[in-house]
């Protein structure tokens, strides 16, 4: 029945360890293959992927650590007190997140054990139909074979390429365990994963610049985009607008020693040079899909982003082999949504099941410093998509209670709601900007999913007194298209 | 409609005829030039008469129609026949009894239709003598008070937390009350003079007077002599103010409630607060957080009116946290001691024992009663519930009398929210002046309460669901998760708590949501609307996740409580 239904799977992300392990569930042969190709300096980690060890858990942690350097401040006006100085500690901080990761890398193996799931800790490569390589660290390389496999091997930062990006410069993959604080850092790129790094790191007092070569948050709505820039600008991080990187040259070594990055305008030919402490490039990243062997399975890629197309079951153009998350073409690259979709998978091909995966409406946060959490569309975007006649925004500032007392910050939080007018005022945007807004944000994209309206929008009941409150009812002054600008007391 | 109309009509007597028919004439009829005489409905009908006439209409029409039955709420804009009569000095459109959340709410509304409106609001010192200025409870001794004060227990979390983090602070820590009392306050006085301000713009006259009806139409001041407004319109929305005990010796001298707690100049020190109410453990929750010796006396349950099982998390959570539980126990007297500090004597009731403890403050949080003596609501006519004080109201807000309304906490059977009391108000100046005829749905209405741990809920409590249903016709989704936070912070999670209770059958709607845990306000909001839409179990499950968040947990419930399986959420 069961009989040598192998999972051949060279996965990095561990949410696919949850669909593997349904897969097992189901009574399956599963096992998973997982390597971590250290970094060009040296950093690499255990089971989990992205989201455990270099994504999602280390950085909500360390924007934690930035948070709580703000409630310190905050705290003395709500009476408390202790002595002027306070430091942060960049070990203390970091061994405490690197001790959690642990944890969660061994709760991986062990779920996988108790589960019944082969673990190989092994590059892997298709060799022929149907057929892996597996090489482990010590070269030593096994062939296996599977009737089915599931390529989950994520994304990696990429490198400028330019003279030192390899030497000096570190990337996301390297700064959650960086065993030295990184000092006076640029931060190259302007993605969130740019933003968020830089937020976090101006937080713990550091002097952080951010050198953006366009705009900010591509693919974000961009009026939400620039009010984040705007918010970390006052709060101490600077900006170098439209420049480039060309050359990154060390000064002086040490932990951390000093670089010297020139750059180039993108608008003309003016050259400017910086001396940082550590330079941390986030300027997008790459699927691993290009040393896997796919050419040898015909797995076909697109050439130029290296990403995996898949029919919206999954499935790429060789019906054995199926993918999902991060190196999916014109897909999220969210952990929520390759687990949702790697289980659900898993449930169609074992359990008879039908649900595919829906990406439509998918919510999420970026974690800057002050927090944005989004569901649907931009507003560009619906303009783009409905006509601007069709849609109305909705959208007021805000003062979050909790900031009145320390008295910062006044009208920078904000919230907006785009409605197609056309279909009954449907809600088809949702923004918000201000503490907590993954929490925010989670609660309406569920009610997006269940197909909200602004009528339902205004009928329900605020909670008092808290931020979310001001998405509903008729706090949210209509439309910016008159440029009203709501202001909630 | 008219038909409809008609058929009311002929109960109604020809007074109301011609009301309603000046009514439907008039309408909508927008208050060009206020003060420029009367723009009454039945004038329209009477065009010329003297006002005397239009007085005595409206005197017959109360008179002479005692058998009156208030229209069908949604036809509740037909019910002001006449939308301006005054006797004496001033004229309005509405009059609104109560400067708080609802009250403003209402008067600002129905301002922005172009109405004249008046607002009577007086705050009446209480026993210790604690007095505030405009805005009512919410903003005075409650909902903002309780939050900044929450707000500061929590950044003495954040103070422990932060040394994980990699923040040294050097020890010791310490708080104090009036550095945090005097920024409480001042913002709270900041926000009485927004809302001054706000009246003013919005050309709303405001009487910092207490209003008392001296007839269905008229409300005389009681603290400036000779103040006497009449108006036909007349909304009561004066909240309510903390019980105290009646039979509890030195209760009155001694006692403290919130209405003082959040003006207190000088640290209440060790605290026995009486009470199990949310007032309560909030309160109770916030100073033991900022490090006083704070005590619970609770004769029966926590929470009345919550899921008893999250109830009993909250406090559980609680006595972790420091707060003593003085369970099955109610005093019986308070004595003011030579130091004086306060012995309180209470009887244990499972033991049967009498035992005693002294305190720097006591606190009553025993409830909240309407105070609607001094309105004199006899003399207007208006019912109220012999056993709680409160007003009886109709789905419209209309009270015994039909055009007099009620909003807020006064209330009978009415959740005591802000947000509702504001939302009511603003539906019934709607109805009154602008033609809508949408009325407050006071179903699904979410609420938090801000205890150490945060409570936020909305919909139905376990309980309420298996006596509406049936226990077999529900099936409740629960998860014990860990905020990510907690992790680093060493923080213990174990009370953090999701519960989902759904109806049984094939489609799963959602009937009721509840979160233990921090930010449980922000969490609950959004669901809160989209169980207002009708979510279902499924239609959650399909949403995907906001990573990493507390509020993804409800997106992953995947735990019957029916299946008896551990419903712990491992891993991330």
């Amino acid at each position: 029945l069961f009989l040598k239904k192998h999972k051949g799977s060279n996965d990095t992300s561990q949410y696919h360890l949850q669909a593997l392990i349904e897969a097992a569930k189901y009574g399956k042969k599963v096992m998973v293959l997982d390597f971590v190709t250290p970094t060009p300096q040296g950093s690499s980690w255990g089971l989990g992927g992205t989201c455990v060890n270099v994504g999602c858990i280390p950085k909500k942690l360390m924007h934690q650590a930035a948070l709580l350097g703000q409630a310190l401040q905050d705290s003395r006006k709500f009476g408390w007190h202790f002595t002027e100085e306070v430091k942060h500690n960049w070990m203390t901080m970091t061994e405490s997140v690197q001790n959690y990761i642990g944890s969660l890398n061994w709760g991986y193996r062990v779920a996988l054990r108790d589960s019944k799931v082969t673990y190989e800790n092994a590059y892997g490569e298709f060799v022929g139909p149907h057929t892996i390589k597996a090489t482990n660290k010590k070269g030593i390389e096994k062939l296996y074979t599977a009737e089915r496999f599931l390529i989950a091997t994520g994304e990696r930062p990429r490198y400028l390429g330019i003279p030192g990006d390899k030497e000096y410069c570190i990337s996301s993959d390297d700064l959650f365990s960086l065993p030295y604080c990184p000092g006076k850092t640029l931060v190259v790129g302007a993605s969130y994963v740019a933003l968020e790094c830089a937020g976090f790191l101006a937080g713990l007092g550091l002097d952080v610049t951010v050198m953006v070569r366009s705009i900010l948050l591509r693919g974000f709505d961009q009026d939400m985009a620039n009010r984040i820039g705007e918010y970390m600008k006052d709060h101490g991080v600077n900006f170098i607008r439209e420049f480039v990187p060309i050359k990154v040259e060390q000064v002086e070594e040490g932990t951390p020693g000093i670089l010297k990055v020139t750059a180039k305008s993108t608008t003309g030919d003016q050259i400017i040079e910086g001396e940082y402490n550590t330079v941390l490039l986030a300027i997008g990243r790459d699927p691993c899909t290009r040393k896997i062997g796919l050419d040898k399975v015909g797995v076909s890629i697109n050439e130029k982003t290296g990403k995996i197309p898949v029919n919206d079951e999954e499935q790429t153009n060789v019906p054995y082999i199926y993918a999902v998350g991060d190196i999916l073409q014109d897909k999220l690259e969210l952990t929520p949504v390759a687990i949702q979709a790697g289980r659900l998978l898993v449930r169609r091909l074992y359990a008879g099941a039908t649900t595919k995966c829906d990406y439509v409406n998918v919510p999420t946060t970026v974690f800057t410093p002050l927090e944005y959490g989004a569901c649907g569309y931009s507003e560009e975007t619906a303009v783009e998509k409905f006509g601007e006649e069709n849609i109305e925004v909705y959208h007021s500032n805000f003062w979050p209670l909790e900031w009145t007392v320390p008295s910062r910050d006044n009208n920078k939080c904000y919230a907006k709601i785009i409605c197609n007018i056309q279909d009954n005022e449907r809600v088809i945007g949702f923004h918000i900007l201000g503490p907590n807004a993954g929490e925010v944000t989670q609660g309406f994209a569920a009610a997006i999913k269940c197909g909200l309206t602004k009528e339902q929008l205004d009928s329900t009941v605020g909670i008092h007194p808290v931020c979310a409150e001001v998405c509903i009812q008729s706090h949210l002054k209509v439309t910016s298209k008159s440029c009203i600008h709501g202001i909630l007391g | 409609m008219l038909r409809g109309l008609g058929a009311r009509l002929a109960r109604h007597g020809s007074c109301a005829l011609t009301g309603i028919i000046a009514h439907l004439r008039l309408l909508p009829p927008p208050r060009t030039a206020p003060g420029a005489g009367l723009l009454c409905a039945g004038a329209a009908l009477s065009r010329g008469k003297p006002k005397s006439a239009i007085i005595n209409c409206k005197n017959r029409c109360a008179k002479y129609c005692p058998s009156y039955i208030p229209l069908p709420s949604s036809w509740a804009v037909s019910i002001p026949f006449f939308h301006v009569v005054f006797t004496g000095k001033n004229e309005y459109d509405l009059l609104v009894i109560g400067g708080g959340s609802g009250g403003l709410a209402c008067a600002k509304e129905a301002a922005q239709f172009g109405r004249k409106v008046a607002v009577l609001d007086y705050v009446e010192p209480s026993p210790q003598g604690t007095a505030w200025g405009l805005g009512g409870t919410c903003v005075n001794v409650g909902c903002i008070p309780k939050k900044l004060m929450h707000q500061a227990a929590l950044l003495g979390s954040s103070l422990k937390d932060a040394q994980h983090y990699g923040w040294s602070i050097s020890q010791p820590v310490h708080h104090t009350w009036s550095v945090m009392a005097q920024s409480v306050q001042n913002y709270v006085k900041s926000l009485n003079w927004g809302h001054r301000v706000q009246l003013q713009e919005k050309k709303v006259k405001y009487f910092n007077i207490k209003g008392s009806f001296s007839d269905p139409h008229t409300v005389r001041g009681l603290t400036k002599a000779g103040k006497e407004v009449s108006c036909y319109n007349i909304v009561i929305a004066t909240g309510g103010r903390p019980k105290y005990p009646v039979h509890v010796a030195g209760a009155l001298e001694y006692g403290i409630t919130s209405d003082d707690l959040f003006w207190l100049k000088e640290s209440p020190g060790k605290t026995l607060i009486v009470g199990a109410s949310y007032v309560s453990l909030e309160c109770a929750g916030f100073l033991t957080g900022i490090g006083l010796d704070t005590t619970v006396m609770m004769r029966s349950i926590p929470l009345r009116g919550f899921d008893q099982q999250m109830a009993s998390l909250v406090t559980e959570h609680m006595e972790s946290y420091g707060t003593k539980f003085l369970k099955r126990c109610f005093p019986t007297k308070v004595e003011k001691l030579k130091s004086n500090r306060l012995q309180v004597t209470w009887k244990n009731a499972d033991l049967g024992t009498e035992e005693t403890d002294s305190f720097n403050t006591v606190m009553w949080a025993v409830g909240r009663a309407p105070d609607t003596k001094t309105l004199n609501l006899e003399a207007a006519g208006v019912k109220t519930n012999s056993e709680t004080g409160k007003i009886i109201v109709d789905a419209s807000e209309a009270t015994s009398v039909p055009h007099i309304y009620a909003i807020g906490d006064i209330t009978e059977g009415r959740p005591e929210l802000t947000p509702t009391a504001i939302a009511a108000g603003k539906l019934l100046a709607q109805r009154l002046f602008s033609q809508s005829s949408e009325l407050m749905d006071y179903d699904n209405v979410p609420t938090t309460v801000f205890t150490p741990l945060e409570y936020g809920c909305v919909g139905l409590s376990e309980e309420a669901a298996v006596q509406r249903h049936g226990s077999d016709n529900i099936e409740v989704y629960h998860a014990y998760y860990k905020p990510l936070e907690f992790t680093v912070a060493e923080r213990d999670a174990t009370q953090c708590y999701i519960k989902m209770v759904c109806l049984r059958e094939r489609e799963q709607r959602i009937l009721g949501l509840h979160f233990i845990g921090p930010n449980a306000g922000e969490v609950i909001q959004g669901f809160a609307l989209g169980i207002k839409c009708g979510a279902t179990y499924p239609q959650m499950m399909k949403t995907v996740g906001i990573h990493p968040t507390c509020a993804e947990e409800v997106t992953k419930l995947h735990i019957t409580k029916r299946s008896g399986l551990d419903a712990t959420v491992t891993g991330c």
